[in-house]
């Protein structure tokens, strides 16, 4: 699904991921957890193609396609996805209008016709009572006063309602509280399907008892300098970075 | 449900740059070039106008030719050479007609163009349309609804003979003839427009709309608006128009007086999407309109709205003269300049009667090398007790080399009154961009989304068909302002 090889990336000039190798699988959940700084987010705007984030050695191929010339909206539609760390508010445009927006200019990208109003809304409706996001809160300007963990939810809700075949989610855990935590990842797990591949960035090993990883990384300045499976969320857990580090160097 | 809702899929069809750039081919009746008295004469003549309406005009035109052109606003242009237009055309089949089948062909054509449903939306819609074409009116719908309600709608040209005393009474009563140099010029040189009419306690059974198009190359337009709501009524008329695309800049000076009466409540709404002068900034309309609302009676209410994304340069503050005690004036306007577009606009409040409100809502959108400035004055008068006003004034800017100018004029003569006054500037964000096309949004559509947002205040003021018409724009005008 998708194969990322020796992947150096620049933001202002500034290198931040430093040969970073990466394979997922279809149908396979990673995890990948790393300490502050050390580039997740980097990586996962990356994948997104995020303007100022230059690809400057490597290469990121995605179902045998290569990423890095494609724009932002044409991967989305693509069906690669990304709940953000920091979700941003958009003043005046309601979160029903942006959902029904983006499903169609989706949908339309892949030659495949509009929803009406109507359906859109029946489809959100249904997703939304899983994740027990209040249809209020789908009237009101897209993230603008929502709480960190309303913004978390939303992001989910999103990924449900796209259905996405890579989704990224990055620290979508942090902020939520344990109730909703449960809600994310029934909702997460409730996705995996053999066609679907998911990377998981976090910082505790508690989202992963939920969302149980078929492979952990550990990233450090900018490389992956650990593998493992699900026991190694518990070793980091255990240990900390500082030592992991030291015992890979 | 919401027009805001609809935004996504009213800019997602939109392709063309300025869909509008097209010219009928249709005959026209052109006056030479040149002003003097005899052209004020010979409109005055085309027009079978009364004696009293030639010397009205023929004064308006010997004021006209003592004044000088005004240049404090914030715009700049080449200067106008007034005696190398011609100041009136009309088509040449000059019909009276029954019914829209007898409309010559080409213009249901270029209505149609246009997206001006006149055949049957419009009806379905229930809107009464009085189409000008360029200068004369050449379809009117609704009329025995209307006239059965006592509701006059008609050209303006009709009114002057139909209904003379009316038009005696109330034109320049609000804009005086010698108002500002370019409402002088109208005064001379108005070629037709609309007049309504509702009488006492009558609340108009439908929206009014009239479009305006300009056709005929160095034409300079000259429309003229009069709106008079009696004791107790109510009226909403809405006023949209295109241009075709055109290298020459085209003035044109329209006048608009409103007059509400006690308890009566006007509501004006504009969607102007003239054409703006392509990507270096030649060509487009140069539009220096006066508009101007009076509420005349205790308790009425003039509401403007508009949404101004065409035209080279735009000089245009719609006004409200709070005369009756309890009167309300409201300025809700979007204004969006792109590529090398300047806009000067806002509005003027005026108090002078005791306990008058005034709302502004204003938001200038400024993109590629546009500039554009908010101009607006509170002026609070000594007899004014207890006058409010609350202005809100928003920019939005859109990369790196536009420009937002806000220039408030507050003039409180009363020591009772309490006027507010918010203003913020702001970029789109680089992040609210990725967030919209990390979700399947395409740029322009993003943007279009986003300043659809910031203005959605404005755009809830506006009748349904128009808000939807008024984003299709929103997003047109703005394409090619990021990348
Ligand atoms: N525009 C920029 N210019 C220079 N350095 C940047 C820029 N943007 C990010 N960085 C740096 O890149 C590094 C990686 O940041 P990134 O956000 O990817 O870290 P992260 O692993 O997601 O951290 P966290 O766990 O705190 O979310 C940080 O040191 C950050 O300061
Ligand atoms: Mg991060």
């Amino acid at each position: 699904m998708l194969e990322i090889k020796d992947l150096h990336v620049s933001v202002g000039g500034k290198e931040i991921l430093k040969g970073l190798n990466l394979s997922i699988g279809a149908g396979e959940v990673h995890a990948i957890m790393g300490p502050n700084g050390s580039g997740k987010s980097t990586l996962s705007y990356t994948l997104a193609g995020r303007v100022g984030y230059d690809v400057t050695g490597g290469s990121i191929i995605y179902k045998g396609e290569d990423l890095t010339a494609l724009p932002t909206d044409a991967r989305a539609a693509k069906g690669i996805f990304l709940a953000m760390q920091y979700p941003v508010e958009i003043p005046g445009v309601t979160t029903i209008n942006f959902f029904k927006t983006a499903l169609n200019s989706q949908r339309r990208a892949r030659g495949e016709s509009d929803l009406d109003a109507v359906s859109v809304l029946r489809l959100v409706r249904g997703k939304a009572a899983a994740l027990k996001v209040p249809e209020e809160m789908l009237k009101r300007a897209l993230n603008v006063g929502f709480s960190g963990g309303e913004k978390k939810r939303l992001e989910i809700l999103q990924m449900a309602l796209f259905e996405p075949s890579l989704a990224i989610l990055d620290e979508t855990d942090s902020g939520l509280d344990i109730d909703a935590l449960k809600l994310v990842a029934d909702g997460v797990n409730a996705l995996r399907a053999p066609d679907r591949a998911m990377l998981v960035i976090t910082h505790y090993q508690r989202l992963l008892n939920y969302i149980v990883p078929d492979r952990v990384h550990v990233l450090s300045a900018g490389r992956i300098i650990k593998d493992g499976g699900k026991e190694l969320a518990h070793e980091l857990e255990a240990k900390g970075y500082e030592q992991i580090i030291k015992d890979a160097a | 449900m919401s027009a805001i809702r609809e935004t996504a899929d009213q800019v997602a069809t939109l392709g063309e740059k300025y869909k509008y750039g097209f010219v009928t081919d249709i005959e026209m009746e052109v006056t030479p070039k040149g002003l003097n008295e005899d052209v004020v004469r010979l409109i005055s003549g085309k027009k079978n106008e009364p004696e009293w309406m030639l010397e009205w005009r023929l004064g308006a035109f010997r004021r006209w030719k003592e004044m000088t052109e005004p240049s404090w606003a914030r715009v700049h242009y080449p200067k106008i050479d007034y005696q190398n237009s011609s100041y009136y055309a009309a088509p040449k089949a000059n019909p009276k007609l029954e019914s829209l089948d007898e409309v010559d062909p080409k213009l249901l054509e270029t209505y149609a163009k246009l997206g001006i449903p006149l055949h049957e939306q419009k009806l379905l819609a229930g809107v009464a349309v009085d189409a000008v074409f360029d200068s004369v009116s050449v379809a009117t719908t609704f009329k025995k609804k209307l006239g059965e309600a006592g509701v006059i709608f008609c050209p303006i040209s009709e009114a002057i003979r139909e209904h003379p005393e009316l038009v005696k009474k109330y034109l320049g009563s609000v804009v005086p003839v010698s108002d500002n140099f370019f409402a002088t010029l109208n005064s001379a040189v108005f070629s037709d427009g609309s007049f309504v009419y509702v009488p006492k306690g009558v609340r108009c059974p439908m929206e009014l709309s009239t479009y305006f198009r300009i056709n005929a190359s160095e034409t300079g337009q000259f429309e003229r608006t009069l709106i008079i709501a009696e004791e107790g009524a109510y009226v909403s008329y809405l006023e949209g128009c295109t241009a075709p695309m055109r290298d020459e800049n085209q003035l044109h000076a329209a006048v608009v007086e409103l007059v509400a009466l006690d308890g009566a409540e006007i509501k004006y709404s504009t969607v102007q999407n003239w054409y703006p002068g392509n990507e270096e900034g030649v060509g487009g309309i140069f539009n220096f309109v006066t508009k101007r609302g009076d509420c005349r009676g205790r308790d009425s209410k003039i509401s403007w709205t508009q949404v101004e994304t065409g035209s080279a340069i735009t000089w245009k503050y719609p006004s409200c003269i709070l005369r009756g005690d309890n009167s309300v004036g409201e300025f809700y306007s979007i204004a969006i300049a792109n590529n090398y577009q300047q806009a000067d606009t806002g509005t003027k409040m005026i108090h002078l009667g005791r306990n008058t409100r005034s709302r502004i809502v204003s938001k200038g959108i400024s993109a590629g090398h546009a500039q554009n400035t908010y101009r607006g004055l509170v002026s609070v008068h000594p007899k004014a007790e207890n006058a409010r006003n609350h202005t809100q004034c928003d920019s939005l800017l859109i990369g790196k080399s536009c420009g937002a100018h806000t220039v408030p004029y507050i003039e409180s003569r009363n020591p009772s009154a309490r006027i507010e006054h918010e203003a913020t500037t702001s970029k789109i964000a680089e992040d609210q961009l990725f967030y919209c096309t990390s979700r399947g949004i395409n740029q322009e559509e993003a943007v279009a989304l986003i300043v659809n947002g910031f203005c959605k205040e404005v755009l809830q003021q506006l009748p349904m068909e128009f808000a939807v018409e008024a984003q299709k724009l929103v997003g047109i005008s703005l394409e090619g302002s990021v990348g």
